[in-house]
């Protein structure tokens, strides 16, 4: 044990020493398994990021919400003008599925509120914003609502019964507005659609996820002041929430069931309409993600192919070099093992100054990439450190196998006599 | 084990070479005692099978048959390990040129047996520190190698052979690399080692060196042509 640590420390010297003594030829070689460590790490922080925006929006939607519309949240293809001939979707409908929960002491949902959606321009002294995303609604949408309020506070009941013209700005809506500051458009007047509103309340910043939709860019207001200018069905849905800690598929099947008594669907009719939730995203993005995978793996396996090879040449190089020495150190009492142990720490020892060049060099190009794209969630993990150095040792290790096994086989005699 | 018995026993020692279309029987059994503190030159023309009796002597070969009992252990049918272990602890090798570590200090270069042997590392300096003393060089224990003269390089060499205490000072050619000044300067070196009590076993060509010993042994074509001591010493 004492000759094996002893043997191990003398070894590890000698690795060091060489990669200082070749630097420039240990950079060149290692350069496959910085990039391939590069490779790695990038695609795990992407995948990392998409994740983690992923979740983001799905809170910003709720995770426990469903969303009862006419069309699915996927692609439809050509099936389209089967979802397009369907009934509108009537926002006195909240107020039916609202007596069903309460007539039904299992029920597993909460609370059901309309939503009558349009995409008008919000004007104040000269600035507009176009494309605003309105949400007119109900009073109880605050009790559903997934993003806070930065200042203000939402409608109550009593503006909601007497179409108060009042309105919550989403937080990109307010910063276009009122340039002094998000706090100053509190109990101004803006023009939305040509009607002036009173502005009550500002949403915090929710962002948005990898350039898609904007969460930021909306105004809520009472369902009955959107009727002045906005009389159209088309575009209502529900928002009903399911209770906290039950299983969303049975609150899914207990909506639907509602939907079908309120839509007076026969048993042979299928449904028409849809109960989407934010899980139906998730579907979306898994190829994506499954893309990314593929060609992370393909780039990291290529380089640190072609990496370990490079290293596994040098190092054979390396033994021819020092054949001399093997033998010194044979006739000295060397056991082949150490010189096995010896030159395999010194390929493991140029892989893993590579992963660690590799990692910097990642760390680098975040910041850069962070730099020039703010809005996406750049995740980087400890784990991503311990794959890198467990990539980097295993390069090392298979690469310099064969020529540590070569170097070890030597005939001492014949060693000693090598020019 | 008394001085008398010998430190070398070789018992019909043969090395065949198998180089596939013919085989070169480069030692033909020979037998050969070499008592403790004797000194003795091993000489002979190349393809005489010297440097073939040199390895087998050093343990960095085994013979195709025959008795090798060195220090009173059989090393002709050691294991791999077991003969680095005896190369190790009982032979301290000289080298023609060197074979220093050219990277590390010459203090590293004389512990590097004792690394391997696994002994701690302040004993381990100790001990190279006092070896180095010994040949003169406690001044320049940091230096590197390429610092030193070609004759304190060898006096390097020797402290790293003698710093396991070894049974036997193997030295092949030890001032073929030298001039004929600091050559002697390495001979006188052997025969004050000599004096302390230290086998020595010289491999040479060179009838000057040769006559530092007190004992020398020919070889022709793979047989002991003559063993005798030698009268006219310098």
């Amino acid at each position: 044990m004492k000759r094996f640590l002893n043997e191990f420390e003398e070894n590890i010297r000698i690795a060091m020493e060489q990669l200082w003594v070749h630097k420039m030829r240990s950079l060149l070689t290692a350069l496959g398994v910085i990039i391939g460590i590069i490779a790695v790490t990038l695609m795990g922080t992407a995948i990392k990021g998409i994740d983690k925006g992923f979740s983001d929006s799905l809170d910003m939607l709720g995770q426990d919400i469903f969303y009862v519309e006419r069309w699915p949240w996927r692609d439809v293809g050509d099936d389209w003008i089967l979802y397009r001939n369907r009934r509108f979707i009537n926002t006195k409908y909240a107020d039916e599925l609202n007596q069903y929960i309460a007539g039904n002491p299992h029920s597993l949902l909460r609370l059901a509120v309309p939503a009558s959606n349009a995409t008008r321009t919000v004007e104040y002294r000269g600035r507009n914003v176009s494309g605003v995303f309105l949400v007119g609604t109900t009073a109880d949408f605050n009790l559903i609502n997934t993003a806070d309020l930065s200042y203000g506070r939402f409608f109550n009941r009593s503006e909601e019964v007497g179409s108060y013209p009042v309105t919550i700005l989403g937080y990109d809506v307010a910063d276009a507005l009122f340039p002094a500051g998000i706090a100053t458009a509190i109990e101004e007047t803006v023009l939305i659609a040509r009607h002036k509103f009173t502005v009550i309340g500002v949403l915090s910043r929710q962002g948005d996820f990898l350039g898609m939709q904007s969460f930021d860019k909306q105004a809520i207001m009472p369902l009955s002041a959107m009727r002045k200018f906005h009389r159209g069905n088309w575009s209502n849905s529900l928002r009903v929430q399911a209770l906290p800690d039950v299983s969303m598929s049975h609150a899914h099947d207990e909506l639907v069931g509602y939907m079908r008594l309120i839509r007076r669907l026969m048993p042979d009719q299928d449904n028409d309409f849809e109960v989407n939730r934010s899980e139906a995203l998730e579907e979306q993005i898994g190829p994506i993600k499954a893309g990314l995978t593929l060609a992370g793996f393909f780039i990291t396996g290529l380089a640190l192919f072609v990496g370990a090879i490079g290293i596994m040449n040098i190092t054979f190089v390396s033994v021819r070099e020092r054949t001399r020495e093997i033998g010194t150190r044979r006739a000295l009492g060397a056991r082949r093992s150490t010189i096995l142990w010896q030159f395999l720490l010194e390929a493991v020892a140029v892989c893993l100054m590579g992963g660690i060049l590799g990692l910097l060099s990642a760390v680098a190009l975040f910041q850069v990439l962070q730099w020039y794209f703010p809005n996406f969630p750049f995740v980087f993990s400890s784990d991503l450190v311990l794959i890198a150095m467990v990539l980097s040792i295993a390069v090392g290790i298979i690469s310099g196998l064969a020529p540590a096994w070569q170097a070890a086989r030597l005939d001492p005699a014949n060693a000693l006599r090598h020019e | 084990m008394s001085s008398l018995d010998p430190v070398i026993r070789i018992k019909k020692v043969s090395k065949v070479y198998d180089l596939g279309l013919i085989q070169v029987h480069a030692l033909k059994g020979i037998n050969l005692n070499i008592l403790s503190n004797e000194y003795v030159a091993i000489m002979g023309p190349s393809g005489s099978g010297k440097s073939t009796l040199m390895n087998l002597l050093g343990c960095l070969d085994t013979p195709t048959s025959g008795q090798y009992f060195l220090a009173g252990e059989d090393v002709a049918e050691m294991e791999d390990n077991e003969l680095a272990a005896v190369r190790n602890k009982q032979i301290g090798f000289v080298f023609q040129s060197f074979n220093l570590l050219p990277r590390a200090s010459i203090l590293k270069n004389v512990e590097l047996p004792l690394v391997y042997s696994g002994m701690d590392i302040d004993e381990r300096r100790e001990r190279a520190f006092r070896k180095l003393e010994q040949v003169g060089l406690a001044d320049r224990v940091e230096h590197r190698p390429n610092e030193l003269s070609g004759g304190q390089r060898q006096r390097v060499a020797i402290a790293r052979a003698l710093v396991n205490d070894p049974s036997i000072l193997l030295a092949d050619e030890p001032t073929g690399n030298l001039d004929s000044r600091t050559g002697e300067d390495i001979m006188r070196l052997f025969a004050e080692l000599h004096q302390t009590g230290q086998t020595i076993l010289l491999v040479t060509h060179e009838d000057e060196i040769a006559r530092h010993a007190l004992r020398c042994v020919r070889l022709k074509d793979g047989y002991i042509e003559s063993d005798e001591a030698i009268s006219e010493r310098v």
